[in-house]
């Protein structure tokens, strides 16, 4: 471009007093609004992803009280704790919400909170869809709970598979309850994988090429991509079940031309790298706890980056896995199991890498390291289960059978909730400015582990002994009641892990060490910022100059100036090299996105009652969209003060001025 | 002392106040929100279509005991929507170079042929020769159509009030970057009229 303008290098002086200045003035500028109104306006990005941490956690022990229910009633054969109906409700919402509403909004809303701060800029790109993504989340996960309190939850299972779930089989409404909840989920979940695809792209700090951008960004910005991939997909079907069961339309209907099995190569298509949308950014969590406890960068930077693009890649070459028990031809069964095997490669490069960095580090075996040490132990062990499933006459023997209960639980819960448990330790202190203790975090440990493994590893056993999933009690005769009442009094030590977790979060916030900016030592730019970060986020735009951006700066590292601390400005940086290319501003902060979301989900819940809720929303949604976007006092004063800049006052002279001035 | 004093407290820095505050296309953030939906719903019809097909498999006629759809208003809404390519594009260049006057006009006429393209789309609905709930070719046909429909007219009422604010103002320099990603959106959704009209009106005839 022959018009760039470069940013100017320069030695400038800096005061107490201008620097005290300008935290008021960004302090000022960026203000979160107070007041009942203020609270539904705000669309900053750590307040934000403060909220859907929290209320991805609240739904995560819901979820966890259902997983409770069916440990006591599956404690002893014949059980009647709870009947095969409430059995089925339950769970169909434990899958549910733990895969929808915990499993993957928590990881992105670790990526709302942190992604900003560890590139070094002030604001998530288009913070009020950010805002418009939570509440709608929000409302959606409220649905599903409602229903569950109402008796009227989905009872068709987490992958609501056609024809149960169709017409047909499930008359009255759960079953559109659970397709309405997947429209929710994934309409939040697009909307923050877009923003931050952008955010990553072009918002980094100066210096920050994307050979320096930490691992967690990159496992953030793979798991965006797999998002906006693999969602549509799930858009479509549950749109397609909705339309089946609403308006009469024939996608799922053999007898009509459709076909059954289309929901589950749909379904699957979006699920399968659903897995991995959940786990590659705890990659990035335990790349990040390793890194600060050995004190040392990650072993192999380019490898374990190309890993995680890989896994984005062959995580969409899996699906038919899921279905290899559907009579599906036994060629392409093949490519399946070959892709199920392949993906274990990149997966265990990682894990070598990770296993060097410890080997050369000196690891500090604080809470957050347990953790992800728990990690490499539960997850090898599932990944190792999963390569056995990816062997199709294995599966078909084990199909729908505990074995598999067994080994998605040792895959998400160690491949993704350790590491998240131990990156909420690790980052607690920077998000309350607290510590978390560290005594409690050891003993919260040892519950989760030891619980974990007496709860689940028996289900493997059952599995092969043939004890099938969603059955809601078991004759005695099966010989089954004793796996199963130590599964059980496992989950106790689960439950007892939980409470000592939240005792330890609510305790550490309110009396918890003090936190410095940088507890742990660590190497990424959150940590150049006070704990908790001001709202502004850094004083100064920091330049980046390696890839620790923390251990590698120099003492007379440069700063960015030339941004305007009165209105919301942001640098934008280019892609590949993040060199100052434009600054933007950021709108301030709006009812309306709250407005839109309330409406939409109105619109949502309402079209599983009557598709009139169309045509009925239509007009709201339009208001409050416009209101949205519609230009606000601060647009005239920046016209005025655009036209002040070129001497003229009428937009079409103005305007002829700029094109003179261009010409 | 003094001069230790000044060394402490001056530093290096970059300087970007001179940098541009308006920049049009992918150095500019709306372009990327703007992409980022492009490549959401792109995905989306790419699967619609992938199911067309997967669907059509599953039977022996296509389509399934019911005539042919009509191409009259089909294809006279692929010709109104390539046409409309034009004042698209114009008025994406007279946006970028800040032309309000030029941005007014081509952005007037684009909406008008945007209006003039759901008239005829909603008579395509009448050509189908099919209810959704028919059969599974019907429910695939209309979904493709609802879709395709649901694009348009939501970029028409978009283009309608950036047309309003272009009369309304404040014509803020940056607004001009609105104008100009408008068209991009138009140029994807025309995009994908093409393989969405060749397949409802002429898979069947085809395959």
């Amino acid at each position: 471009m022959s018009d760039f303008v470069h940013p100017i290098e320069r030695r400038m002086a800096f005061t107490l007093t201008s620097e005290e200045r300008l935290r008021r003035q960004l302090a000022d500028t960026w203000y979160v609004p107070r007041g009942i109104v203020g609270w539904f306006s705000v669309a900053d990005h750590k307040t934000i992803g403060r909220r859907y941490i929290i209320t991805a956690f609240g739904f995560f022990i819901f979820a966890g009280i259902l997983a409770g229910l069916m440990r006591i009633q599956l404690a002893v054969p014949n059980n009647h704790f709870v009947g095969p109906d409430l059995y089925n409700q339950i769970f169909t919402v434990h899958g549910t919400m733990m895969m929808f509403l915990f499993a993957v909004p928590v990881m992105e809303a670790m990526g709302v909170y942190l992604v900003p701060l560890m590139i070094g800029t002030r604001n998530i790109a288009f913070p009020r869809l950010n805002a418009f993504s939570y509440y709608v989340y929000l409302f959606g996960g409220v649905m599903l709970v409602a229903t569950m309190l109402l008796n009227t939850a989905p009872d068709v299972g987490w992958f609501s598979y056609v024809p149960l779930a169709g017409p047909d089989y499930t008359p009255g409404k759960r079953a559109d309850f659970w397709a309405q909840m997947i429209t929710f989920t994934e309409v939040a979940a697009l909307a923050v994988s877009v923003e931050l695809v952008t955010t990553i792209f072009k918002t980094r700090a100066p210096g920050m090429s994307l050979n320096r951008m930490p691992l967690f960004v990159w496992s953030m910005l793979v798991t965006a991509f797999m998002v906006i991939f693999a969602m549509p997909t799930v858009v479509l079907c549950s749109t397609f079940l909705l339309l089946d069961r609403t308006v009469g339309t024939q996608f799922y209907n053999p007898a009509e031309g459709g076909d059954a099995l289309l929901w589950q190569h749909l379904f699957w298509f979006f699920g399968h790298p659903e897995v991995y949308i959940i786990f590659v950014p705890a990659l990035g969590i335990v790349s990040s706890i390793i890194s600060a406890f050995t004190w040392r960068p990650i072993f192999g930077y380019p490898a374990m980056v190309m890993s995680l693009v890989a896994t984005g890649f062959i995580g969409f070459g899996l699906w038919v896995h899921h279905m290899f028990a559907t009579g599906l031809p036994a060629l392409g069964l093949e490519y399946f199991t070959a892709a199920s095997i392949v993906i274990a490669i990149p997966t265990g490069i990682q894990i070598f890498c990770w296993i060097a960095s410890l080997w050369r580090g000196r690891p500090r075996f604080h809470t957050p390291l347990l953790f992800v040490l728990g990690f490499f132990a539960i997850f090898v062990l599932g990944g190792l289960s999963g390569v056995t499933l990816a062997s199709v006459p294995f599966d078909l023997q084990v199909h729908d059978s505990y074995y598999v209960v067994a080994h998605f639980h040792y895959v998400l819960l160690g491949g993704a909730v350790f590491p998240l448990i131990g990156g909420i330790y690790f980052w607690f202190p920077k998000m309350t400015g607290r510590m978390m203790d560290d005594r409690l975090g050891k003993v919260n440990f040892w519950l989760f582990f030891i619980g974990f493994n007496v709860t689940f590893f028996p289900m493997h056993i059952l599995g092969l002994e043939g004890m099938p999933r969603r059955i809601y009690t078991y004759p005695d005769s099966m010989g089954w009641g004793t796996l199963n009442l130590v599964s059980s009094l496992g989950a106790l030590l689960l439950v007892l892990g939980g409470v000592l977790f939240v005792y330890n979060v609510v305790r550490s916030y309110a009396w918890g060490l003090v936190a410095s900016d940088n507890p742990w030592g660590a190497e990424t730019l959150e940590w150049a910022t006070s704990s908790p970060p001001p709202v502004y986020n850094f004083l100064h735009i920091p330049v980046v100059e390696g890839r620790s951006a923390l251990w590698n700066r120099s003492p007379d590292a440069s700063v960015v100036t030339g941004i305007r601390s009165d209105v919301r400005e942001v640098l934008l940086t280019d892609v590949m090299d993040a060199e100052p290319v434009t600054v933007t501003e950021y709108p301030e902060p709006s009812i309306w996105p709250f407005l839109c979301a309330v409406v939409t989900s109105a619109f949502f819940v309402g079209s599983i009652f009557t598709p009139w809720a169309l045509p009925v929303a239509i007009p709201p949604l339009a208001v409050t969209l416009i209101g949205w976007f519609w230009p606000k006092k601060r647009d005239h004063a920046r016209e005025m003060e655009e036209h002040a800049g070129d001497g003229t006052v009428p937009p079409e002279g103005r305007l002829r001025a700029l094109r003179e001035a261009r010409a | 002392m003094a001069v230790e004093a000044r060394a402490e407290n001056t530093r290096r820095v970059l300087d970007v106040a001179a940098l541009p505050r308006t920049v049009f296309g992918n150095q500019g953030l709306i372009w990327w929100g703007t992409t980022g939906f492009m490549v959401i719903e792109g995905s989306m019809f790419v699967i619609a279509i992938v199911v067309y097909f997967y669907l059509r498999l599953q039977v022996r006629d296509w389509p399934p005991s019911l005539p042919n759809p009509g191409l009259f208003y089909g294809t006279a809404n692929l010709l109104t929507v390539i046409v409309s390519l034009l004042p698209a594009y114009i008025a994406k260049k007279k946006a970028e170079a800040f032309d309000l006057a030029g941005v007014r006009l081509w952005l007037a006429i684009l909406v008008l042929f945007g209006v003039a393209s759901v008239v005829l789309r909603f008579f395509e609905y009448f050509t189908l020769n099919c209810r959704w709930d028919d059969n599974a070719y019907g429910s695939i046909v209309w979904l493709l159509l609802g879709m395709h429909t649901v694009h348009v007219a939501t970029d028409v009422v978009d283009s309608g009030v950036l047309l309003a604010l272009a009369f309304l103002g404040p014509n803020t320099n940056n607004r001009f970057v609105d104008y100009s990603e408008n068209s991009l959106y138009w140029y994807f959704i025309v995009a994908w009229w093409i393989p969405i009209y060749l397949t409802i009106y002429f898979m069947p005839r085809w395959l």
